[in-house]
C-alpha cells in the first residue's frame, strides 16, 4: 500500500492505523486512494481479457478458443463490464471524484463518510462475484448487454449470469449511494463564496455525472432484477412464450446504457478542464458554456438510448426521432472541444505529462466523435450496426478516451496525493507509447467495420486478416504502454522527487486543492477557506 | 520557407481526404464475387442494392464532413501547440469570453447537422420498406444456422447449414466461415420483401454488400427488403452474439436471373420434399 505510506507519516492526526485505517475508513482521501487502487487491480483483469481476445484475432482461424468458443465470449462480456464498471468508474467518480471534490470545493470530507466507505466496499465485492462469474460453470457469455434470450435460464443454464447480475447489483448500489453523496456534497458542503457557478468545472462534471447515476442506475437495477426472477422464479418479463418481450430488456438496458456512457465521459471532460486551464494558464475559456454543456449533454443522453437499437426492429418514426436527437449530441459535444482550443488558444502552454494526455484526450475524442455523427444515422446502420466500426468509434470516444483523462489526472494530481512527482521523462516515453499503441490498435478497425466485419466473433472471413494483424500489433505496443504506466507509478513511490510545495504547477493551477499541503495531510479545510468575488478563482482563506 | 511547408501541408491533406472519399466510394467495378470484402479493404463493400447505392452516397458525404472537421479541429489543435507554447508565447492572454465566437462554434455545427439529417431521413425512409413487392423471404435464425421460406413458391423451406472449415472447397469458390450447403437463391432485378425472425435466441441476418442487417427476435418478424443488381454470391454473417457459434453462422445468398430462380425453385422443391413441411404449407403446395 505505497499510497498508505506516503500519507501515513501525517503524524499529528488522529486516525486508526494498519489494516483498520483502511477497511473502516470513513476519510475521503483514504477512500478515493483505495478506489484507485481497486482500478488498477481490475485494469489488469480486464487488460489481460482484451489482450487475450487480441491474441486470438491476430489472425484467422481459432488459435486458443477452439472448442472453447464460449469462454472467448464470456472474456469480452467480462472485459466490458470490469472496463466499465470497475476500472474508469471507480478511478474517475470514487478515486479522483473522492479525492478532488472536498478539496475544491473547501469541504473537510464528503457529506456521508460512513456511506463513502460502504460504497466502496460493494463496488469491491462487486469486482469479485464479476471475476468469479467467469470460473462458474461456462461463464456469462451473453456481451455486456445481457440481451436475454441469449441471457436466459435456457441458453445459460448455469449461475454464471446470476454471478454477473448480482456483482452489478452491487457494484449498482455502491454507485448509487456514491451519488447521492456527491449531491449532498457538492450542493450543501461549498466553502463561504463558492457558489455554483464558481465551482471548478471537475466538480460540475462530478455534480452531473451523479444525477446521471441516480437517475440510470435504478432503471438497470430493476432490469436486472427482473432478469434474475425471469431466471430463477418463473416470472416472463423477457419471455416469449410467457407474454415477455426480449426488447422490453433492450429498452430497459440502454435507457441506463446510453447515459452510463456519458457517466464515464463527464468526469473525464472535468480532468481534462483543469489540465487545459492549468498547463494553458489560463482560466477556463467560456466557463459557463462549458458547465452548461454538460448538463445538456446529461438532459440528452437520456432521450437518445435506442440509437442502440436501430435495428431490432423498432419503427421508422422511432428511428427517424433517435436519429434527430443523437445528432444534437454533437452540439454541446462540438462547445466542450472548441472551448478546450479556444482555452489553449492564447496561452502559454507547458507540455507537462498531464497536457501530452489532454491533448491525446482531445485527439481521441475528436476522432471517435466524429464516427459517433456518422452512427447517429439509422439509415447508415444497415452498414455499420454490430461491426467493428462500431467497437472502433466507443474505444476512441468513451474507453481510450477516458483512460487519457484518468492517465492525465493521475500524473496532474499524483503530486497532491503522495507527496512525490512522477518523472516528466519518463511519463513522455509512456504516453508516446500508449497514444501509438492505441491509434494502431483501434484505427484499423474502421477499416474492419466499413469492410463488414460483425464485432464479438473469436474468428473471421480470411479477408479481414491484414487489419486484424495491424491491430493486434498495436494491441502488443498499448501492452508495453500499459506495464510503463505501473512502472512509473512504482517509480514515482519509490524514486519520485518529494514535493514540499503545495502548487508545483505554477500560476495555471488556481483550484483549492493547490492551497493544501502536499501530500494533502489526512484532514484538509478544517477551517472553511473564503472564496473571493474574482470569478471562480479562490483567494486567501479569510483570518 | 513557411509558404512551402503550407503548401506541402494542404497537399497532403487534400490527399488524405481525396483518398479517403474515394475508399469510402469503393470500387463497383464486376468482380468474381460480388458479395465479398477484400484484403486490407479500407471502405465499404461495393453496392449492389439500390439501398446499399444509398447508403454509399450518404457514407461518402459523411466522410466529407467528418474528414473536414477532423482537419479543421486537429490542425487549429497543431497550430495551437506551434503558436502558443510557453517558448514563443511567455505571457498568457487572459481573454475567457467571446460572445460571437461561442454563437459561431454553436450555429455551424447546427447548420452541418441539418446538412446530414436531411438525406440521413431520406434513406431512412427509402430502406425501410419495399413499396412493391413482388415476392417474399422469410427467413429464421436458429442456434446456429438458418433457414429460409419461400411463401409465394408453394412454401418451399430448406435449411442452411455451414460449412466446416475442414470440408471448404476452395477450387469450387467456396469461402471460409461464409460459405453454406444450401444458399438462399433469390432473382435478381426483384423487389423482395423480407420477413425475418428466430425461433430461439436473437439473431442479426446481415449481408453488407446489400445493406441487409435486421434482429432475428423470438416472438417478433421484422421487415426489411432487398432488390439485388447483379447476379453472384453475396456473403454475411450473423451480427447478433447469440452464443457458442455465434462467429460460424453465415449467410450466403446467390442471385440468379428470373428465368434461373424459376428453374431453381422447382428443382429444390424436389431436393427439399423429403423435408417434413407443415400440413398447411405441403396442402398449398399441392394446389398449385
Amino acid at each position: 500500500m505505497a499510497y498508505g505510506a506516503a500519507v501515513a507519516h501525517d503524524e499529528h492526526d488522529h486516525h486508526p492505523h494498519g489494516w483498520k485505517r483502511w477497511v473502516y475508513s470513513t476519510n475521503h482521501k483514504d477512500i478515493g486512494t483505495m478506489y484507485i487502487v481497486l482500478a488498477l487491480i481490475a485494469a489488469i483483469v480486464g487488460g489481460v481479457l482484451s489482450w487475450w481476445m487480441r491474441l486470438e484475432l491476430t489472425e484467422p482461424g481459432l488459435q486458443f478458443f477452439d472448442g472453447e468458443t464460449q469462454l472467448y465470449n464470456a472474456i469480452l462480456t467480462a472485459h466490458g463490464f470490469v472496463m466499465v464498471f470497475f476500472v474508469v468508474m471507480p478511478a474517475m467518480i470514487g478515486g479522483f471524484g473522492n479525492w478532488f471534490v472536498p478539496l475544491m470545493i473547501g469541504a473537510p470530507d464528503m457529506a456521508f463518510p460512513r456511506m463513502n466507505n460502504i460504497s466502496f466496499w460493494l463496488t469491491a465485492a462487486g469486482l469479485t462475484l464479476m471475476t468469479l462469474s467467469l470460473f462458474v460453470g461456462a461463464g456469462p457469455g451473453t456481451g455486456w448487454t445481457v440481451y436475454p434470450p441469449l441471457s436466459s435460464l435456457a441458453f445459460h443454464p448455469d449461475a454464471s449470469v446470476d454471478f454477473g447480475i448480482l456483482a452489478l447489483h452491487l457494484a449498482g448500489a455502491g454507485s448509487i449511494l456514491g451519488a447521492i453523496n456527491f449531491i449532498v456534497t457538492i450542493f450543501n458542503m461549498r466553502a463561504p463564496g463558492m457558489t455554483l457557478h464558481r465551482m471548478p468545472l471537475f466538480v460540475w462534471a462530478m455534480l452531473v455525472t451523479a444525477f446521471l447515476l441516480l437517475l440510470a442506475v435504478p432503471v438497470l437495477a430493476g432490469a436486472l432484477t427482473m432478469l434474475l426472477t425471469d431466471r430463477n422464479f418463473g416470472t416472463a418479463f423477457f419471455a416469449v412464450a410467457g407474454g415477455g418481450d426480449p426488447l422490453l430488456w433492450q429498452h430497459l438496458f440502454w435507457f441506463f446504457g446510453h447515459p452510463e456512457v456519458y457517466i464515464i465521459i463527464l468526469p473525464a471532460f472535468g480532468i481534462i478542464s483543469q489540465i487545459v486551464s492549468t498547463f494553458s494558464k489560463k482560466p477556463v475559456f467560456g466557463y459557463l458554456g462549458m458547465a452548461y454543456a454538460m448538463v445538456a449533454i446529461g438532459v440528452v443522453g437520456f432521450i437518445v438510448w435506442a440509437h442502440h437499437m436501430y435495428t431490432s426492429g423498432i419503427g421508422v418514426n422511432a428511428r427517424a426521432y433517435f436519429t434527430a436527437a443523437t445528432l444534437i449530441i454533437a452540439v454541446p459535444t462540438g462547445v466542450k472541444i472548441f472551448s478546450w482550443l479556444a482555452t489553449m488558444w492564447g496561452g502559454s502552454i507547458e507540455f507537462k505529462a498531464p497536457m501530452m494526455y489532454a491533448i491525446g484526450f482531445i485527439w481521441l475524442f475528436v476522432l471517435g466523435g466524429v464516427t459517433g455523427v456518422v452512427l447517429a444515422n439509422a439509415g447508415i446502420d444497415f452498414a455499420l450496426h454490430d461491426t467493428y466500426y462500431v467497437v472502433a468509434h466507443f474505444h476512441y470516444v468513451m474507453a481510450i478516451a477516458a483512460i487519457f483523462a484518468m492517465f492525465g489526472g493521475w500524473y496532474y494530481w499524483i503530486s497532491k496525493m503522495s507527496g512525490r512527482q512522477y518523472s516528466e521523462g519518463l511519463a513522455k516515453v509512456q504516453f508516446w507509447v500508449f497514444f501509438i499503441g492505441v491509434n494502431v490498435l483501434f484505427f484499423p478497425q474502421h477499416f474492419l467495420g466499413l469492410a463488414g466485419m460483425p464485432r464479438r466473433i473469436p474468428d473471421y472471413p480470411d479477408v479481414y486478416a491484414g487489419w486484424n494483424f495491424v491491430s493486434s500489433v498495436g494491441a502488443a505496443i498499448t501492452v508495453v504502454g500499459t506495464l510503463m504506466f505501473y512502472y512509473v507509478i512504482w517509480h514515482t513511490y519509490r524514486y519520485g522527487k518529494t514535493v514540499s510545495d503545495a502548487n508545483p504547477w505554477g500560476e495555471g493551477a488556481t483550484t483549492l486543492e493547490w492551497s493544501v499541503p502536499s501530500p494533502a495531510p489526512f484532514h484538509t479545510h478544517e477551517e472553511l477557506p473564503v472564496i473571493g468575488p474574482t470569478g471562480h478563482h479562490h483567494s486567501k482563506p479569510a483570518e | 520557407m513557411r509558404r512551402v511547408s503550407l503548401e506541402t501541408v494542404f497537399g497532403l491533406i487534400a490527399l488524405l481526404v481525396v483518398g479517403l472519399v474515394l475508399s469510402g466510394g469503393a470500387a463497383t467495378a464486376a468482380e468474381p464475387v460480388p458479395g465479398l470484402s477484400r484484403p486490407w479493404e479500407i471502405g465499404m463493400q461495393p453496392a449492389h442494392s439500390p439501398v446499399m447505392e444509398r447508403v454509399h452516397e450518404f457514407h461518402n458525404l459523411l466522410l466529407v464532413i467528418i474528414t473536414s472537421i477532423v482537419v479543421f479541429v486537429l490542425g487549429l489543435l497543431g497550430f495551437i501547440i506551434i503558436r502558443f507554447n510557453a517558448r514563443r508565447n511567455p505571457v498568457p492572454s487572459k481573454t475567457t469570453h467571446n460572445t460571437l465566437l461561442e454563437v459561431v462554434w454553436t450555429a455551424v455545427p447546427i447548420m452541418i447537422l441539418i446538412v446530414i439529417a436531411i438525406p440521413s431521413m431520406r434513406l431512412l425512409f427509402f430502406a425501410n420498406k419495399a413499396e412493391t413487392p413482388e415476392m417474399t423471404l422469410k427467413v429464421i435464425g436458429h442456434q446456429w444456422y438458418w433457414s429460409y421460406a419461400y411463401p409465394d413458391h408453394g412454401d418451399l423451406t430448406f435449411d442452411s447449414l455451414p460449412i466446416a472449415d475442414s470440408e471448404i472447397d476452395v477450387k469450387a469458390g467456396q469461402v471460409r466461415l461464409l460459405s453454406v450447403d444450401n444458399p438462399v437463391v433469390v432473382p435478381v432485378g426483384t423487389q423482395i420483401q423480407v420477413l425475418v425472425s428466430s425461433d430461439d435466441v436473437i439473431h442479426n441476418w446481415a449481408v453488407p454488400s446489400l445493406a441487409l442487417k435486421k434482429d432475428a427476435t423470438p416472438g417478433r418478424v421484422n421487415e426489411t427488403w432487398v432488390q439485388i443488381n447483379t447476379e453472384g454470391t453475396y456473403y454475411g454473417m450473423c451480427s447478433e452474439l447469440c452464443g457458442v457459434n455465434h462467429y460460424f453462422m453465415p449467410i450466403e445468398i446467390r442471385a440468379v436471373s428470373k428465368e434461373a430462380f424459376a428453374s431453381w425453385v422447382e428443382e429444390a422443391k424436389q431436393k427439399f420434399a423429403s423435408r417434413p413441411q407443415p400440413a398447411v404449407a405441403a396442402a398449398q403446395s399441392s394446389e398449385q
